[in-house]
């Protein structure tokens, strides 16, 4: 079947791991180099008994492990400290804390990748992935139940019939010659080979150009999709100044919008008077937004003393002289438009619910030092209520 | 694989190792005792770091017996009997605990009971931490921790002499429940002793961290002694690297898991800034505190760390040693750093001390005297234990 020449390796089969073990100590002290063991799982011991040195694949790891610790440092420093730096959660730019758990990991993964990648192309000399003991009997064996050593013809001390009787005397159960399989060629010029790689280069980038370029294009249905109008941010060639959208004429009021006479003056001398009835619908609105917006910062019952204290600007309690001789249009015009660190409000509060504001902010002031008679008419009306 | 493998001489240590023992413990306590007289409080506080440093060793020495047995392991069977004599100390736990209950009102803030009458938040923490049940905790956990050493190292050395496989069986059962029990009892002691002296702080994560450290001493008192007495030729001779290389890969697997316990409860605190976790933190890194704290980062992970990470220096013995008693000692300044900075809520602020030497002494001295009598007695090497050969056996 085959010539001796082309003889790849002497292989023998044995039965139990002691047995291998014993076998690939022997071969190692007959002095062969160019041995190898293959059993249907990780024997232990079997490293020591082969005479293999510790593998080197751990600086592989250890080398990939810092690179990817070392690129993904770099990479969020200048990512997230030099080129664009924000603000997260008011950390500092360069957050090392928590860079840490994901330089972990990218440590793990490149450490781990490369270690594979190492392994495939090292140790199985990648773009090759055939072997001699490929599709023999005896590779059939070693790995299902039996364990088995070869020797390759090209060790120095290579004999074939010394081998074989070796491995007769340390009991195999069976011995095998491995041979090479006949290698065919090919031409990498072959014109039909060259034909059908110009046939898929062609086909394949063709169809993705017609895919990605065409047909992703078609409109099934374009209806109402293109009309002929100006969009917003889109430059108009009908007016002169290539604005789409036009500014409305002065003093134009938006519907519903009443504008507020004395916006951005900082203390005005005249101001609206109240327009609303203070009904209890009314103070129920106001104390719900006050509680809302205002207590924050001047607390609960208006006397400054809010949760937000020495962390914030603190409120001013509004329970003092000054605002209580306020007209009831000051304290809207006041949270209509700010004052010294209190921002305006007309944007998140209307224009009734202010209104409603200032008077829950009087219903406050008054109840803060009722009367007697205010007392005695609470009696009175409760008692009609009663009744 | 023939019998006489297993066969052990019984040799007997030094005799003046018990004596070194005894001498450490009396020095130490004799010292001890004359700093409780004149500075109660500090002393406390010292006697505190001692104590949890004896209970990490003799009490995580049980959980590797635990895990050794529960998880069937072959390679440690050879080693469990220096971690079974490493944890003779437990029983004594219940005695040298006796001091620290006459000093809980220098040790904690929530055993006063005026200031904690006029703070909120210790009022409604006093549910739990409050001294009658404090004591009931941590007497009733020594307990249970004495009586599965107690009932563990029976069945141990019952099978010494009579090599019953019932025994194995049985102490499988035990380990089992002892783990997650030893889990839980760890993790309120970490509480009870550690947590509570800086009574308003939490952190969810405390009983892990004390759960790595006292694995990675425990580890590394056996490791130690276990090449030590290679060395000095105790042990089997079949005992090989391959024994060592395991047992070295055990303590690189215990100090990553504190490095990652240890990060991840600090960036946590770190990331949330709230003033009631952080101000922890703050006190550690105030002043001296600060060098403690950096020293930790390196001699606690990053320097066990770059040393056990090849695989030659894992089956290195002298490395191995050396980084053992450099584990060992980090536990130690890892406690202290624990504990000493919470010494201000007495009134005082922190300055070295002679004391924490002595009662660190004493500890030691209760270690080296209970492991050489135990040597004494009992057999290093478990004669009949079912997986002794295999364990004897044992290549990578």
């Amino acid at each position: 079947m085959a010539r001796s020449n082309n003889l790849h390796s002497v292989a023998a089969i044995f039965d139990t791991p002691n047995k291998i073990i014993k076998a690939a100590k022997k071969v190692r002290d007959e002095g062969y180099k160019k041995f190898d063991v293959n059993t249907p799982y990780p024997l232990h011991g079997m490293d020591k008994a082969m005479g293999l040195s510790s593998s080197k694949v751990g600086f592989v790891t250890l080398f990939g492990g810092l690179f990817g610790a070392s690129f993904i440092l770099l990479f969020m420093w200048w990512t997230l400290a030099k080129n664009y730096p924000l603000f997260i959660g008011g950390k500092p730019f360069f957050a090392l804390p928590a860079f840490i758990p994901i330089t972990f990991e990218t440590t793990v993964l490149i450490g781990a990748v490369s270690t594979f990648i190492a392994l495939i192309a090292v140790f199985f000399k990648l773009p090759f992935n055939n072997h001699p003991i490929h599709d023999t009997d005896y590779m059939k064996t070693v790995s299902v139940d039996k364990y088995g050593i070869y020797i390759k013809s090209d060790d120095p001390k290579f004999d074939k019939e010394k081998i074989l009787s070796l491995f007769e005397s340390l009991g195999a159960v069976s011995t095998d010659l491995i041979y090479f399989p006949k290698i065919e060629k090919f031409s990498m010029f072959n014109f039909k080979f060259v034909l059908f790689l110009i046939f898929v280069a062609v086909g394949t980038s063709g169809s993705t150009y017609l895919l990605l370029n065409k047909l992703m294009y078609i409109n099934p249905f374009d209806w109402m999709e293109f009309q002929e109008k100006t969009t917003p941010q889109e430059t108009s060639l009908f007016f002169a100044d290539r604005r789409s959208m036009r500014t409305p004429v002065d003093g134009t009021v938006a519907k519903g919008f009443i504008p507020y006479p004395y916006e951005g003056i900082q203390n005005p001398k005249e101001v609206l008077s109240n327009p609303t009835i203070p009904t209890v619908d009314l103070l129920k609105m106001g104390k719900k937004k006050y509680l809302t917006f205002c207590s924050p910062c001047h607390g609960n019952f208006a006397e400054g003393d809010s949760r937000l204290n020495g962390q914030f600007p603190n409120g001013p309690t509004l329970h003092s002289d000054k605002i209580k001789k306020y007209k009831d249009g000051m304290i809207y015009h006041i949270i209509t438009n700010g004052q010294n660190s209190m921002p305006a409000y007309d944007r998140q509060i209307s224009r009734i619910e202010r209104w409603a504001i200032v008077d829950y902010i009087r219903v406050l002031q008054r109840a803060k030092d009722a009367k007697k008679s205010d007392l005695d008419e609470i009696k009175k009306e409760s008692l009609t209520n009663d009744q | 694989m023939t019998n006489n493998d297993s066969v052990y001489i019984k040799k007997s240590l030094p005799k003046n190792i018990g004596k070194l023992g005894l001498i450490l413990f009396v020095l130490g306590a004799v010292t001890g005792a004359f700093g409780y007289i004149t500075d109660p409080s500090r002393a406390s506080f010292s006697y505190l770091t001692s104590f949890l440093f004896l209970l990490s060793i003799s009490v995580g020495s049980l959980l590797l017996v635990a895990i050794e047995y529960a998880a069937s392991a072959v390679w440690s069977t050879p080693f469990r009997r220096m971690s079974e004599f490493l944890a003779s100390s437990i029983p004594l736990l219940l005695l040298f605990v006796i001091p620290l209950f006459f000093s809980l009102q220098n040790l904690f803030v929530w055993s006063h009971t005026d200031i904690v009458a006029n703070d909120h938040m210790l009022q409604a923490k006093s549910v739990f931490l409050n001294t009658p049940f404090f004591y009931v905790r941590v007497i009733v956990i020594l307990v249970i921790w004495s009586l599965f050493y107690y009932y563990i190292i029976k069945n141990s050395r019952q099978q010494d002499i009579s090599g019953e496989q019932i025994l194995t069986k049985n102490n499988i059962k035990l380990s089992v429940i002892f783990i997650p029990v030893f889990a839980i009892s760890l993790t309120l002691q970490a509480v009870d002793w550690i947590m509570s002296l800086e009574a308003k702080w939490f952190s969810t994560m405390f009983g892990v961290y004390l759960f790595a450290g006292v694995t990675c001493s425990a580890l590394a008192a056996l490791a130690f002694i276990a090449v030590t007495l290679k060395e000095k030729g105790y042990f089997h001779s079949k005992i090989s690297k391959d024994h060592f290389y395991s047992l070295g890969t055990l303590m690189f697997v215990f100090i990553c898991f504190w490095g990652y316990i240890a990060f991840s409860q600090y960036m946590l605190i770190w990331y949330g800034n709230l003033p009631e976790e952080t101000f922890w933190f703050m006190q550690r890194w105030e002043g001296g505190w600060k060098f403690v704290s950096l020293f930790i980062i390196f001699g606690h992970f990053i320097v066990p760390f770059a040393t056990l990470l090849s695989h030659p220096s894992k089956t290195n013995l002298k490395k191995l040693k050396f980084i053992s008693i450099w584990i060992l000692a980090m536990h130690f300044i890892d406690l202290y750093w624990l504990i000493m900075p919470s010494m201000h809520s007495s009134g005082l602020h922190y300055s070295f001390s002679w004391m924490d030497i002595s009662f660190l002494a004493a500890s030691v001295g209760i270690i080296i005297f209970m492991f050489n009598k135990m040597f004494e007695r009992y057999n290093l090497i478990p004669v009949k234990d079912p997986k002794l050969q295999r364990g004897l056996d044992f290549h990578l």
